[in-house]
């Protein structure tokens, strides 16, 4: 009857944060060596690794396109990810459908008319899960196509946000995910704030779409400074690297 | 902003998961003092110069710990308690022990007055703390509270003017730690005590520790773990309590008893051990050979307990429960264990259970007074004394207080708390909360009666007002009002309601078609375009649930500038509706319908009287006129074939009162008339309910407002049935269709007013109509068995209940497919949640009303003895009920009155000399001598007799040296002459001897008149 109170009249969510905050987030590029690109990023206690490899010849020749690269996405949940231990199976709907997510969130960004013929496969591993999946994958998705020096028009950044109580708030975690919460995950392209995704599986009042999205939105930009200065960190020490 | 982070990790058992959850500290909490300079809080909560006590140099914010808001909670309620820092640790807390007083405390923050401030330390910086090895959750709190007091103390310490924070606990072992660290602690007591105010005193929870020199009444209760591992092994059974409104000690639980529900009784004060109406409790089941099979065995327990009582004024009480529960104990509100109870030969005796312990009290404020002889001290003396306070309740057991102003507080309403029931107290032990007024005052007694009933009465908060359209009174319907509406201000609309009616729900049209069908339309105010979903205003009509109807007034669901006026469909003004059109044809069947948005303006607003004679007065041939007399030939037609289909025509006996016009007494009673036309609006709306119930669940299929009135249970119509076969007359009330025919049936020409009180007696019988969300009961049940449709709701008051607001959204939402909505139409379990509370503000408003008029009944028996016909409607084990039809009044009549005499020489055991038994058999009481076989006694009071009584006000019971303040209807048999129980009525009062009697009771048998006041009381409620 009662649920947990998911945001106080004092304004604080239950983990502290404010509406409008997003969770801590850490990301850095290149962790697997054998990989193309490869990054890794936590959204709080959301912690995803993704790995990109390709351009490469595509595996399956009745797949391939002639005048561009197609997108191979693959999604994998770790069964120690979340409080209770449970294997999902590689065919899982949800994982497929997360996955098909991604591959649409990417194939109008990444310039795949420079790599005709070819295939990049992004592998995304989920290691711990609190809430906001989609969005973290779709990040780290971004960083591990920069690291892996592919071409795109933009970054991808995307960021949820629903509507507790009687506010809208951004980067849901799974405790007010899982309250029955109406959520929108979008996914922009900060440069020109164009939207590649947008995705909502519940019910939400019309009168409150707006303002979901506009803070959404406003998680989405925030999402960039903290991924570009990653990748311009990394930039950096690269270059550092080389002229050492 | 800077954010750090922290990280805790908590686990959960159940599966014993481990919950990581991320915890954020942060600078940005401030400490919203007003003088702070380096805090950016912008609306400060904390006064610069807050309280001053006695007990402390300087002024100071108050830092309570999580028992005192707990068992203190009407103390920090006081307008002395001010400048509060509430702790987040705390708050959780008090969340996590007890839902209502979190919501107190909520509101307590919400009140900009008592500046209660909540702190969030668990989510600051400087005042986050984590658990130590070792340390108890309890103990980390507590610590938690002392860390937070310190940094409060050094944060404002260079303030100016100079404050200071204390912590208050009442946790010596606390205090002593938080001295240690510098702090300054303090206990309520002596918080209290340096205010020095007696009022706040009295209010001050008791404190739990007793000493233990006292001797134990009450049997311990176990442990919750041990209760609930009973309760999943099948040792114990879990049940809400329900005590008899007869008698406090029988309550009863309603529960599975090996896989069979049935009822258990628990009789007696130790087998109830300390539970309280309403307590969710857990029940061993006594063996078989404890239970009940006579009513006397309990009784004797009871006595032997009651002569253990050492005092005086506990052995006078102790007599009077004891004679009380002879008096009661044969009226149980299900007539089965009587049945069981008095005839030996039924080996089928009731199962009778003890309570082992309770699961969840149900504690909540009792308006009631003191018991006058429990006050000792001379008058004016202020030292505290324990005085006994009686709930209006009877189900409530006396509550012991302690007060200081105990002869101030005679003769008024208070309200009262109850804190605890320890084992060596035979009472709970409360304290006082506030003074309500004067007993017998009218405006105090409608208070309480409101406050008994959990009516919201308080005025619309402005909040709630700003929600209402600027424009106030002069609102008017603009152009952009037609989008989407129907334009019918053309039509021929008017509205019949009762006389002095303000807010008129409903009017009706009717416009002969062409093709000789009808256009009949029922046109609905137009609630929801004001009320919109989920603001203030909606939630409050949605707690509020109903308008209640008192005798001298009316509390509102809505703001009274919606109900009587913007929405109410008044005569010569536009205004917005939400109408049904139907073509009927000649039979009054329906050919089509629909529903639509629109705009009317009614040509007239009539009584029911004014309509009556419009339709009478043959000279009157305007069109409203005319469209009422088509509307009454379709209603008769729509009327006739709702009882062909077995619809109940039921009566109850309902009365109206003249008041005077200033004083808003009393001066006349009349019954409640009932014309054709009240019939025609009846139909309509009936009509236009069933049509719009089917539209919703149509389109809602699972979440659907619908109300459903289920079959009784042929139990109920047992003793009915035996009663009436003695005229001959069979009720077969397998369906309503054949309960309805045999009450058309059941006429006896040379009593015209049985049939009447025949169907007074089945609507008893009757279960009560519910409010239910489609998704939750099989399509089956939806049936509403009084009205015989197979579907039904409330669609046409809006006005005045909430219910009505809702099924109005839910048809704009099925007629409109553009609309937007929320969850709150679709969503089973928010449904489900509303019915639950629109039922419980329904079935409160009713006895509200009910209570109401007994009030006004009582004003206006005052100084009054009248004598009257009535008839026996319910024979008890040793008293009947009698109900006088002119007044619409019920009254208990005892067959053992004066022989219970005996009671109050000190001889608890010995029993009441019976004038009349019971004869379970015939159900009725007859005199004691005996019989030979076939021969039928001397004199008997059987169901249905006619008797003659005398009504008066039994004014001795008021303010008389007894304490007691019930009032009382008091019923006195005339006729049949039963030597020891009729008086020689008499409209005269002088007659010598009737007065004799009567006094002479008085000062014999004080004792034995206040239980007798009780019990009847009891028997009223």
């Amino acid at each position: 009857m009662s649920r947990a109170e998911l945001l106080s009249p004092e304004g604080l969510r239950i983990d502290g944060r404010r509406p409008a905050e997003l969770r801590k987030i850490t990301s850095t590029t290149c962790v697997l060596s054998q990989a193309d690109g490869s990054a890794y990023l936590e959204h709080g206690n959301t912690k995803v690794l993704a790995a990109v490899y390709g351009p490469r010849e595509a595996r399956h020749r009745a797949l391939v396109l002639h005048d561009r690269a197609i997108l191979n996405v693959e999604l994998n949940v770790a069964p120690f990810s979340s409080g209770e231990r449970r294997r999902r199976s590689k065919n899982d709907k949800r994982l497929l459908e997360m996955a098909s997510f991604v591959k649409q969130t990417f194939e109008p960004v990444v310039i795949a008319t420079l790599y005709p013929r070819s295939q990049i496969d992004i592998y995304l591993q989920v290691i711990q899960h609190d809430g906001g999946t989609l969005q973290a994958c779709i990040n780290a998705t971004t960083l591990a196509l920069i690291d892996a020096g592919i071409a795109m028009t933009d970054y991808v950044c995307a960021c949820t946000a629903g509507w507790i109580e009687r506010e809208a708030a951004i980067d849901l975690n799974y405790i007010e995910e899982s309250s029955d919460t109406s959520e929108v995950t979008i996914a922009m392209l900060p440069k020109s704030s164009k939207i590649t995704l947008t995705q909502m599986e519940s019910r939400l009042h019309v009168d409150k779409l707006e303002e979901v999205f506009r803070l959404a939105g406003e998680g989405c930009k925030q999402m960039y400074e903290v991924m570009d200065k990653t990748i311009r960190d990394r930039a950096e020490d690269l270059a550092r690297k080389m002229t050492v | 902003m800077l954010r750090q982070k922290a990280f805790m990790k908590k686990t959960k058992s159940g599966k014993v998961l481990k919950v990581v959850k991320e915890h954020y500290l942060r600078d940005d909490i401030w400490c919203s003092v007003e003088t702070c300079k380096v805090c950016e809080h912008t609306e400060p909560v904390l006064s610069a110069v807050p309280s001053i006590n006695k007990a402390f140099r300087l002024p100071h914010y108050i830092i309570p710990d999580t028992n005192i808001f707990i068992n203190q909670i009407d103390v920090m309620e006081h307008p002395l308690v001010m400048n509060v820092i509430v702790l987040q640790t705390v708050l959780e807390e008090v969340k996590h022990l007890s839902l209502p007083i979190h919501q107190r405390v909520r509101d307590m923050i919400a009140n900009k007055e008592k500046r209660f401030y909540v702190f969030s330390n668990e989510h600051h910086r400087g005042t986050f703390i984590e658990k130590l090895k070792d340390e108890s959750p309890n103990d980390r709190n507590d610590r938690a509270i002392r860390v937070a007091t310190k940094w409060y103390g050094n944060h404002i310490k260079d303030l100016n003017p100079r404050v200071s924070v204390v912590m208050m606990t009442d946790d010596a072992g606390n205090r002593d730690k938080a001295t240690a660290d510098g702090l300054q602690a303090i206990s309520v007591k002596w918080y209290i005590e340096a205010l020095d105010n007696t009022e706040i005193l009295d209010m001050m929870s008791s404190a739990k520790d007793l000493d233990d020199g006292q001797k134990t009444i009450y049997d311990e209760h176990l442990s919750p773990a041990h209760v609930s591992n009973g309760i999943k092994s099948g040792k114990y059974l879990q049940g809400k309590l329900g005590i008899s409104s007869h008698n406090y000690l029988e309550g009863s639980i309603y529960t599975k008893i090996n896989g069979e529900e049935g009822t258990i009784l628990i009789v007696g004060r130790s087998n109830l051990n300390r539970a309280v109406d309403g307590d969710i409790i857990a029940v061993e089941l006594l063996p078989k050979s404890e239970w009940r099979t006579t009513p006397t065995g309990v009784v004797v327990d009871e006595e032997e307990e009651q002569a253990e009582e050492e005092s005086l004024k506990a052995e006078q009480e102790a007599a009077a429960t004891a004679v009380k529960e002879d008096a009661v104990m044969a009226e149980p509100e299900a007539e089965k264990p009587a049945a069981a109870v008095e005839t030996h030969k039924l080996d089928t005796p009731q199962p009778c259970g003890k309570v082992v312990g309770i699961i969840r009290r149900n504690w909540r404020q009792y308006c009631g007074f003191i018991d006058r002889k429990s006050v000792h001290t001379p008058a004016g003396s202020s030292a505290p004394v324990n005085v006994l306070f009686y709930a209006m309740e009877s189900k409530i057991p006396k509550i012991k207080i302690r007060t200081r102003q105990a002869h101030a507080l005679l003769g008024k309403r208070i309200i009262v708390a109850i804190d605890s029931w320890p084992r060596t107290s035979r009472y709970p032990i409360g304290h006082f909360i506030r003074a309500l007024g004067e007993a017998g005052d009218k405006s105090t007694e409608t208070e309480v009666l409101l406050l008994e009933h959990d009516v919201p009465f308080h005025e619309f908060s402005k909040q709630v007002l700003s929600f209402l359209p600027v424009e106030g009174e002069n609102w008017v319907v603009q152009p952009e009002h037609f989008a989407g509406r129907e334009d019918f201000r053309s039509l021929n609309v008017c509205s019949i309601d009762p006389p002095g009616c303000t807010d008129i729900d409903d009017a009706l049209h009717v416009v002969p078609l062409a093709n000789g069908n009808y256009q009949v339309g029922v046109h609905i105010a137009d609630v929801t375009h004001f009320v919109k979903p989920g603001n203030v205003m909606d939630q409050e009509a949605a707690s509020r649930g109903t308008t209640v109807y008192l005798v001298d007034k009316r509390i509102d669901m809505l703001p009274s500038l919606l109900g009587t006026n913007l929405c109410s469909l008044r005569s010569n003004v536009e205004r917005l509706a939400f109408s049904c059109i139907w073509e009927l044809n000649k039979d009054a069947e329906i050919v089509n319908v629909r529903f639509t948005k629109s705009v009317i303006a009614s040509k007239a607003s009539l009584t029911y009287e004014e309509a009556q004679n419009r339709i009478d007065d043959a000279s009157m041939q305007d069109d409203v006129t005319s469209g009422i007399r088509i509307l009454n030939m379709l209603a008769k037609k729509l009327k006739q074939r709702r009882l062909d289909m077995g619809a109940l025509t039921l009566a109850s006996p309902e009365v109206r009162f003249s008041l005077e016009r200033d004083t808003q007494d009393p001066v006349d009673v009349e019954m409640k008339e009932l014309k054709e036309t009240n019939a025609l609006v009846e139909e309509f709306m009936l009509l236009a309910n069933i049509s719009v119930a089917r539209k919703i669940h149509e389109k809602f299929p699972d979440s659907a407002m619908l109300r459903c009135h289920p079959q009784p249970p042929s139990a109920n119509f047992e003793k009915l049935e035996k009663a009436v076969a003695r005229f001959g007359i069979d009720i077969d009330h397998s369906t309503s269709k054949t309960l309805s025919d045999s009450l058309d049936n059941a006429v006896l020409p040379e009593e015209p007013y049985f049939n009447k009180l025949l169907r007074i007696m089945t609507t008893r019988c009757m279960m009560q109509a519910l409010y239910f969300c489609s998704g939750a009961q099989i399509e089956q049940e939806f049936r509403h068995y009084g009205l015989a449709t197979d579907i039904y709701t409330h669609f046409t008051s809006p006005i005045r209940r909430y219910s009505d607001v809702m099924v109005h959204r839910q048809l704009h939402a099925a007629i409109d497919s553009s609309l937007t909505y929320g969850d709150e139409l679709t969503d089973k379990e928010k449904m489900n949640d509303l019915c639950g509370n629109l039922n419980h503000r329904n079935r409160m408003a009713q006895q509200a009303a009910r209570s109401s008029v007994e009030l006004f009944t009582h004003l206006f028996f005052k100084n009054k003895t009248e004598e009257e016909e009535g008839y026996v409607i319910r024979i008890l084990k040793n008293a009947f009920i009698v109900l006088i039809p002119k007044y619409g009044i019920e009254g208990i009549i005892y067959a053992s009155a004066k022989a219970s005499k005996s009671a109050d020489s000190g001889d608890a055991a010995a029993q009441p000399q019976p004038i009349l038994v019971y004869n379970p058999e015939t159900d009725c009481l007859q005199s004691t001598e005996t019989l030979a076989e076939g021969e039928t006694p001397k004199t008997q009071v059987q169901l249905f007799q006619k008797v003659m009584v005398q009504i008066s006000i039994d004014d001795d019971l008021k303010g008389g040296g007894e304490g007691g303040m019930r009032q009382k209807l008091k019923m006195e048999l005339l006729k049949p002459w039963i030597e020891g129980i009729s008086v020689h009525g008499i409209s005269n009062k002088d007659d010598p001897e009737a007065h004799a009697v009567t006094s002479k009771k008085r000062e014999e048998a004080p004792v034995q008149a206040q239980d007798k006041k009780r019990a009847g009381k009891r028997t009223k409620a």
